[in-house]
């Protein structure tokens, strides 16, 4: 393989991380909000602190919608909403913005279980020594669900790694790209396998440390 | 403080949990609230200390109706009272000083004053030395010392113990009730301890309030509930102790497996006085004792019990019980099946 097919391999892996690592980051910046909301306005039984069911059903209906939408169709529809903010609709930069939005509501799915895993006495214990909703939230839930967190984390950017080799498909760049365009469309089942490698290496790294912290987190408790 | 309770009642559905209890809980002793489970226990605790509104009804904190206040003064409320429970309810992602710590971290405590006060609070209960240890490495008794030192972080006026005791076993329970007197004398609140134990509320409350289907079928002084009791609840938490029934061996003699008809009990000085021979040789009539046993109230105030037949007839029987209640002992005849 030349210097110049592996410099392209290299590069289409620097996109790939950063199209994971923003994509990972919004994700969270909206998925955990919206998962605290939905915890916290569920039932009182599974530990809702402000129960609105109301609003609830609303959330999750819309969690489930996107959710279920498949990615393609989804990045498809959001072209519209990257034009609007980066400018352009392809490319790594402008991939991150349905990236980010199709992995929120799994996001936000993984924080209500997580902190659903919470002793609901813990949190009882912790109201009744007077802390506001949001202290519970900060000091109380997010600490104490942390070793969840952190797998759902890790499950969340091993998604990512998925959806963002998809969204090379429609012009996202990255390494899915570069399996599409030099590998199955000029047939260099060569540059394929290294960028398909690549990927099931970065997953691989993902979930070993991910499982890794968590562990060193229940560990120390 | 003093707690008042009027008229309460609270209902999930059709499940009337609390049917209208009014208490007065006078300040500076340990209170004990009795019942079976589903007597209404949980819920009247959630009522009190706050977690929840009654339906309809008052909770007054010394002169302050506290049961409709808002948000904010409600979350201002909840730290002076102090709580501990059956599962201990311990942060597991804290150590045991940080977990001490967080009552104080959420009222803006500066820090310099939070590590002060946490040592003396571990000092309190005991566990100077374990500060740093995780939760999941404290047996039960020692999670109960820092549950404890975590309640009482923010001067508490009042401290609830839901079922503190229930989770352990009972040489920790001892050292757990014993922790909790001490401090009572010490810090002078008022604790009120949430129960299905009978010892519990033998061994450390001053008065007590027996629930059953959400009402309160009985309150007073332990010591006279524990010399006359009225209501059969209260019999029968009483049984469970001192060996009435078949079951239970503590604290009770017996010289036959058979019950007798009659439940005698004595308290204070009557422990000491030879009523049943003199009441024979007054009589005539013989008792069979079928079994016996004295315990301590409080620590302080003995109650003697006596499982005896009384021979005769009926109307001899009657006689004796009559003479039996001069002499200020309390007489329950037994219901044969």
């Amino acid at each position: 393989m030349s210097a110049k097919i592996l410099l392209l391999i290299w590069n289409s892996t620097l996109q790939t991380l950063s199209m994971v690592f923003f994509s990972t980051l919004f994700s969270l910046v909206l998925g955990l909000p919206l998962g605290v909301l939905l915890f916290a306005t569920g039932e009182e039984e599974q530990g809702g602190i402000i129960p609105m069911p109301l609003l609830n059903s609303v959330l999750s209906r819309i969690v489930n919608v996107l959710r279920s939408f498949p990615f393609i169709i989804l990045m498809i529809l959001l072209f519209p909403l990257s034009r609007l903010l980066i400018g352009t609709s392809i490319g790594t930069t402008a991939t991150i913005v349905p990236l980010s939005i199709a992995a929120a509501p799994f996001v936000a799915r993984i924080i209500e279980t997580a902190l659903k895993e919470v002793d609901p006495g813990v949190v009882q214990a912790a109201r009744a020594m007077g802390s506001t909703n949001f202290q519970i939230v900060r000091k109380v839930l997010i600490p104490e669900a942390m070793p969840s967190l952190v797998s759902g984390v890790a499950l969340t950017i091993i998604n990512l790694i998925g959806y963002s080799a998809m969204a090379g498909a429609i012009g996202g760049g990255g390494l899915g790209d570069l399996a599409i365009r030099y590998g199955y469309q000029r047939f260099r089942g060569d540059i394929m396998l290294v960028a398909v490698i690549v990927i099931l290496v970065l997953v691989e790294i993902v979930q070993i440390a991910g499982n890794r912290l968590s562990a060193r987190l229940l560990a120390r408790r | 403080m003093q707690i008042r309770l009027k008229d309460l009642k609270k209902s999930y559905g059709s499940l009337h949990a609390v049917n209208g209890i009014s208490l007065s809980i006078p300040s500076n002793l340990i209170y004990g609230i009795i019942g079976k489970s589903g007597a209404g226990k949980s819920t009247l605790v959630r009522l009190i200390s706050l977690l929840e509104k009654p339906d309809a009804g008052e909770v007054h904190f010394d002169e302050v109706r506290v049961d409709n206040l808002t948000k904010e003064e409600l979350i201002r409320r909840r730290r002076r009272v102090g709580m501990i429970f059956q599962n201990f309810n311990l942060f597991s992602s804290r150590n045991a000083a940080q977990n001490v710590a967080y009552p104080l971290e959420i009222i803006g405590t500066p820090k310099a004053e939070i590590a002060a006060r946490v040592a003396e609070l571990l000092e309190l209960v005991g566990l100077a030395d374990r500060g740093k240890a995780p939760i999941s490495t404290l047996s039960g008794g020692q999670k109960q010392r820092v549950a404890i030192a975590r309640a009482l972080a923010c001067n508490p006026d009042i401290l609830f113990c839901d079922e503190a005791t229930s989770a352990l076993d009972p040489q920790t329970t001892h050292s757990i009730l014993s922790l909790l007197k001490e401090i009572q004398r010490k810090m002078g609140l008022t604790i009120v301890m949430i129960t299905h134990q009978m010892e519990v509320v033998r061994d450390v409350c001053d008065r007590v309030a027996v629930l059953d289907d959400g009402r309160v079928v009985e309150e007073g002084p332990v010591t006279d509930i524990f010399a006359k009791p009225k209501s059969d609840v209260t019999k029968e938490f009483l049984s469970h102790l001192v060996g009435t029934d078949a079951s239970s061996e503590e604290q009770m003699v017996q010289w036959s497996s058979k019950s007798g008809a009659y439940i005698l009990r004595f308290r204070g000085e009557t422990t000491d006085q030879p009523i049943l021979s003199q009441i024979t040789r007054e009589t005539g009539i013989d008792f069979n004792i079928r079994a016996g046993g004295v315990q301590k109230v409080g620590g302080e105030v003995e109650i003697g019990t006596l499982i005896v037949d009384i021979q005769g007839s009926e109307e001899e029987q009657e006689n004796v019980v009559a003479r039996l209640r001069e002499f200020g002992v309390h007489v329950e005849k037994e219901e044969r099946p």
